[in-house]
């Protein structure tokens, strides 16, 4: 079967609450059988995207099209789309079967088939043998899965996850990552999930919009946003990154350089197709653990800063540095990792030190 | 801290305190049962003799049996038409922030503090004015007025804290407004439901003061004992109807207290790890 790559499609979807632009024209594809996440800060409008998939919430205008049927107007009894609370939403009133089966009366399945059913959705969940629970008597992580079955059993063509992990302790947290990529995976339905955590978000989707502000600032593969954030508001949103600015001198050799003020001239890869042009502001972003700490200058190299810590901790597997740079308003952030076991070098705070990185490790970034 | 011995005469003391609250709240009360069976038209002591008799000539009067029909038709209706209300107020209170909530509440609990003879004659004025015919309808309507915010109340305090997301969870399984009214919202509501039924009939049920004033010619009950007691002869029949009145009250609310058990809290359980 051909994966549609715009199995569900938005098109610049907009929705106001008084004068905020919750969600502002936002347009989007998400491919059939995608684990998909909408990642952003709290008030950033995610949430407020996947209720208007859901049909909770009428977009302003835009269109909403899954599978080719438009939705837009579509409301949520009637979209052949399927969500996952917050809260779990568990109906305290019903047992776990009959919460599972609550969705399943409007399609006039026999009893056998209704209970064939939800048979079927609690051995996917892990289940078996709970039916009969009372919705009260369940763990946070047991009403997880009766919500996912709950909503598994209508066999939607895209299920909606709201933070579906936020409600667990840590541990539990962690475990359902790898157990609901595992389940999006072995029933091949269309997943969306809102999160806020970035680690939740890189760990579990294949692709992955970056929000702020109501708009979409990037979609992409985990390893491409970390990698190769677009702006400089993504590079910092996912993980952490550290900025120098400058401005383009010139081209060459596929490596652009950089004049950075007090800090000389710095070669680095530039991104996409095609350099900026001369004179350009840029920006030069650099994950923290791209950098080398050094405790004298190195022999030779292009990407060479001078610079004084300010503070180091040993954080077991890994050490973590401040060095304040001259010209650079923020300490710069370098991560080391700790892989062989005597690497302590006894780095004492106040002294010089020198930064140095591969070219193709930092990222060059349009003002 | 005080020394043991004191606040033992302390708790002593409370404890005979509760224990005259209680004679003196309830002895009255069980005199009515004590004195309908009572062989005797005079209410004291000592007791006579055992009989049945004032039951019977209850049940045998049928200006009483007529009143008593009047108020459960009254008592029914008010109770129905303000827990329909109480319901569709408490889920606009609880559900939706809207302009003027806070005085919009506040107006509604205000007919539990005017005083029933300012409210009843206030109420006799405007029915005169408007032409209406004073009759059990009127009653029922003056009922309904103070009995609407005790139903909104209870509502209230069942609907708050109810998971908004349950209702949009049904929404989501494909059941439409109304069907997902009927297997969420009521079922979770129901408690909640009895108990502004039976908290509105009682309130209707033994009100006077406006009955007084907006009655025909029709009596509810609590008039028509009224009317009794200037006839010494009858008290006897007055409590043996008392009696009746409070066995099923017991009943009543022993019944709701029931159902309120059956319930099941709205709210999820907080999550222990």
């Amino acid at each position: 079967m051909e994966n549609r790559s715009d199995f569900v499609s938005l098109r610049d979807v907009s929705k106001y609450f008084g004068s905020v632009r919750a969600v502002d024209g936002v347009s989007l594809d998400i491919a059939q059988g995608e684990f998909f996440a909408l990642l952003g800060p709290s008030g950033c409008g995610k949430t407020t995207l996947l209720r208007i998939l859901g049909g909770f919430e009428a977009s302003n205008s835009g269109s909403v099209h899954i599978d080719g049927a438009n939705l837009t107007d579509e409301p949520a009894n009637l979209r052949p789309v399927n969500m996952v609370f917050q809260n779990y939403a568990i109906f305290p009133h019903l047992n776990v079967r009959q919460n599972i089966g609550y969705g399943l009366r409007q399609e006039g399945l026999s009893a056998a088939e209704m209970s064939q059913r939800i048979d079927e959705a609690l051995a996917t969940v892990k289940l078996e043998g709970y039916g009969d629970r009372g919705s009260t008597e369940l763990s946070g992580g047991q009403r997880q899965r009766v919500a996912l079955a709950r909503a598994l059993v209508k066999h939607p063509k895209v299920l909606l996850l709201d933070e579906p992990l936020s409600a667990l302790d840590k541990n539990l947290r962690e475990l359902m990552r790898v157990e609901l990529r595992a389940l999006q995976q072995k029933v091949g339905i269309t997943f969306i999930f809102v999160t806020h955590d970035q680690e939740e978000a890189l760990s579990m989707a294949d692709r992955i919009a970056v929000m702020s502000d109501g708009k979409v600032r990037q979609v992409d593969t985990p390893e491409h946003l970390y990698e190769a954030p677009a702006t400089r508001e993504v590079a910092a949103f996912i993980g952490s990154m550290n900025f120098l600015d400058g401005s383009v001198e010139g081209a060459a050799n596929g490596m652009v350089t950089v004049n950075a003020g007090p800090l000389g001239k710095l070669q680095v890869k530039p991104s996409g197709d095609g350099a900026p042009a001369a004179g350009e502001a840029v920006t030069i972003g650099i994950r923290p653990e791209k950098l080398t700490l050094l405790d004298k200058a190195p022999a030779s190299g292009d990407n060479v800063i001078k610079g004084r810590l300010t503070a180091a901790s040993y954080l077991g597997e890994r050490n973590h540095f401040f060095v304040s740079v001259e010209g650079v308003d923020a300490p710069i952030s370098v991560a080391s990792q700790n892989s062989s076991p005597v690497d302590h070098k006894g780095w004492i705070e106040g002294s010089e030190v020198w930064l140095t990185w591969k070219p193709e490790g930092a990222r060059l970034l349009l003002s | 801290m005080k020394t043991r011995a004191k606040s033992g005469i302390g708790i002593r003391g409370l404890t005979i305190y509760g224990i005259l609250y209680l004679v003196f709240l309830y002895v009255p009360v069980l005199f009515l049962p004590l004195f309908s069976f009572n062989d005797s038209i005079h209410i004291s002591f000592p007791l006579k003799g055992f009989t049945v008799k004032w039951y019977e000539h209850m049940f045998a009067n049928a200006e009483l049996l007529d009143a008593f029909v009047n108020s459960l038709k009254v008592a029914g209706s008010v109770s129905v038409i303000s827990t329909v209300l109480g319901v569709m107020a408490a889920r606009a209170f609880t559900r939706y922030r809207f302009r003027g909530q806070r005085p919009a509440l506040g107006l509604l609990a205000l007919p539990l503090v005017v005083p029933g003879i300012i409210l009843g004659i206030a109420l006799l004025i405007m029915s005169k004015w408007a032409g209406f015919q004073l009759s059990l309808i009127t009653i029922a309507a003056a009922h309904v007025l103070i009995a609407t915010p005790f139903a909104t109340f209870v509502m209230i305090s069942r609907l708050e804290g109810f998971d908004p997301n349950l209702e949009e969870a049904s929404r989501d399984l494909g059941e439409s407004g109304w069907t997902t009214f009927w297997r969420v919202t009521f079922p979770l509501a129901l408690p909640g439901i009895v108990a502004s039924l039976l908290l509105t009939f009682i309130e209707s049920f033994d009100e006077f003061i406006l009955a007084f004033f907006l009655s025909g010619d029709e009596a509810t009950m609590p008039l028509y004992i009224w009317s009794q007691l200037r006839f010494p002869r009858n008290l006897p029949v007055v409590l043996a109807l008392g009696a009746c009145i409070l066995a099923a009250s017991i009943i009543l609310v022993a019944f709701a207290e029931w159902v309120r058990r059956q319930g099941v809290s709205p709210t999820p359980k907080s999550e222990n790890q």
